[in-house]
């Protein structure tokens, strides 16, 4: 299979072949690609791209999908313009 | 400023829909969050007739089951405040939750929280798969049954589960042409009921096969396809080209479990259940005190299932809250009687497997 046309995130615009880069220069864990290549930092925070990878990464480390871990979410899950969370901000103190 | 609510539930979908009617039964305040303009959930865009037990509205079409659903909650004693175009985008300590609504960040706290988020598509990657032509199942069946638009003309279809299948059907009665659906599992995955309709409108389904790579300059004008061995390695010299300008993936959905984890409510992976699931107890509470989840984001199912979980959950919260429904123990072993025949035959293998392993996990915390 051609790695460099196969799109593993498409927020972030990352394929097969620039996640395997980094895997093969030992980024193996969901948290170290995604600071190489952004990924689950898009539009679905990982909610798509997540279980791509997930079985990627097992496939690599010859491990279970399920004890390869993939990344911590945080708030928020979608972006929120900073004026209005500054709004309710001001509303607290007021 | 953080508004208190008595019950929060999140997504108006089959599940939380269902949550809703039996905590205002219960006489509980109710604030019910959807993200999309109207509720409903996935059930707006079923024009098929479902099927299983009158319980579960059997025989009636998935966007009369919403009307119902929908107008279920007008009578009932409790209060209820309804957001749409409303989204959750934060989950904290005591229940505490944030919502972009009206162009305005707002925070609530409650006493109990019911997540019924549901679940998204999953994605497959294969060459070219970025090129426009190709869809999610889900995103098919919103363009052609809520917006009257057709995605194609030659459609290929990828997975042969429930969705896969009603979703070609659909396709065909919209007056596309469905030309494949690939499985790469030896068997088909879905009811046989919807795959024999296909069948008999001529459509092929070939299991052991995947789609190999998309073809096209700016648009998808074919696929490759390829047989799998059955430890699902591609064998090679067996491609074949098809033309299509439309590829449909439906390979499975994924719970939405985001809320939860930046909540920390534990997870665990189950594949039986579509991926990571929260771990919750036999009140489909999760490790969050007062936290409780409903339908596919506690794991992938029916939403006929959605319903009952719905309703079970509704029960329970209100009861947690001290109020005990007249005949509450009857309704509850309603619901899990309902549950336990629809997670019964060989249909309910996978998900009967998935709760097993889940409560294995629990019992070794």
């Amino acid at each position: 299979m051609k790695k460099h046309n196969v799109y593993v995130c498409r927020c972030e615009d990352v394929t097969l072949d620039e996640l395997y880069y980094w895997i093969h220069r030992g980024f193996t864990t969901f948290e170290g690609l995604k600071r190489q290549l952004r990924i689950g930092m898009g539009p679905c925070q990982g909610q798509i791209c997540g279980e791509v990878i997930r079985r990627e990464l097992a496939n690599f480390l010859k491990k279970h999908p399920a004890d390869v871990k993939t990344h911590t979410i945080r708030p928020l899950i979608m972006g929120v313009p900073l004026e209005a969370i500054a709004k309710a901000g001001d509303q607290d103190e007021s | 400023m953080i508004k208190h609510e008595e019950l929060i539930i999140i997504g108006g979908g089959p599940a939380g829909l269902s949550a809703a009617k039996s905590a205002l039964e219960a006489d509980l305040n109710v604030l019910l969050i959807e993200r999309y303009v109207r509720l409903g959930g996935q059930l707006i865009k079923q024009t098929h007739k479902f099927f299983g037990s009158k319980n579960q509205k059997a025989k009636m079409r998935g966007f009369n089951i919403a009307t119902l659903l929908i107008d279920g909650l007008k009578d009932a004693p409790g209060h209820l405040t309804v957001l749409t175009e409303a989204t959750v985008v934060g989950m904290y300590d005591e229940r505490i939750v944030t919502v972009w609504h009206d162009a305005t960040y707002k925070k609530y706290q409650a006493d109990a929280i019911i997540v019924a988020t549901g679940a998204s598509e999953k994605f497959l990657a294969f060459e070219n798969n970025d090129l426009p032509g190709i869809y999610g199942a889900g995103g098919v069946q919103t363009l052609m049954n809520l917006n009257g638009v057709l995605p194609g003309t030659d459609i290929i279809m990828v997975g042969s589960g429930n969705i896969g299948l009603i979703v070609a059907y659909q396709l065909m009665q919209a007056g596309a042409r469905v030309t494949s659906v690939l499985e790469a599992a030896p068997r088909i995955g879905g009811y046989a009921v919807h795959a024999s309709k296909l069948r008999r409108l001529g459509v092929s389904i070939k299991t052991r096969t995947t789609i190999k790579r998309a073809i096209g300059e700016n648009k998808v004008e074919a696929c490759e396809i390829v047989s799998l061995d059955d430890q699902w390695n591609i064998i090679e010299g067996t491609e074949e080209t098809i033309n299509t300008d439309a590829i449909c993936i439906a390979v499975g959905l994924s719970p939405m479990h985001q809320l939860l984890s930046m909540a920390g409510a534990k997870t665990s992976y189950i594949s039986e259940l579509g991926g990571l699931v929260p771990c919750v107890d036999e009140n489909n509470q999760t490790s969050i005190d007062g936290v409780f989840v409903s339908g596919d984001a506690s794991g992938i199912e029916e939403a006929s299932s959605a319903m009952v979980e719905g309703r079970f959950t509704g029960l329970i919260a209100a009861k947690k809250l001290g109020h005990v429904t007249k005949g509450f123990d009857k309704d509850i072993n309603e619901c899990r009687d309902q549950l336990f025949n629809l997670r019964r035959g060989p249909c309910g293998l996978k998900i009967r497997e998935g709760i097993r392993k889940l409560r294995e996990v629990n019992d070794h915390a």
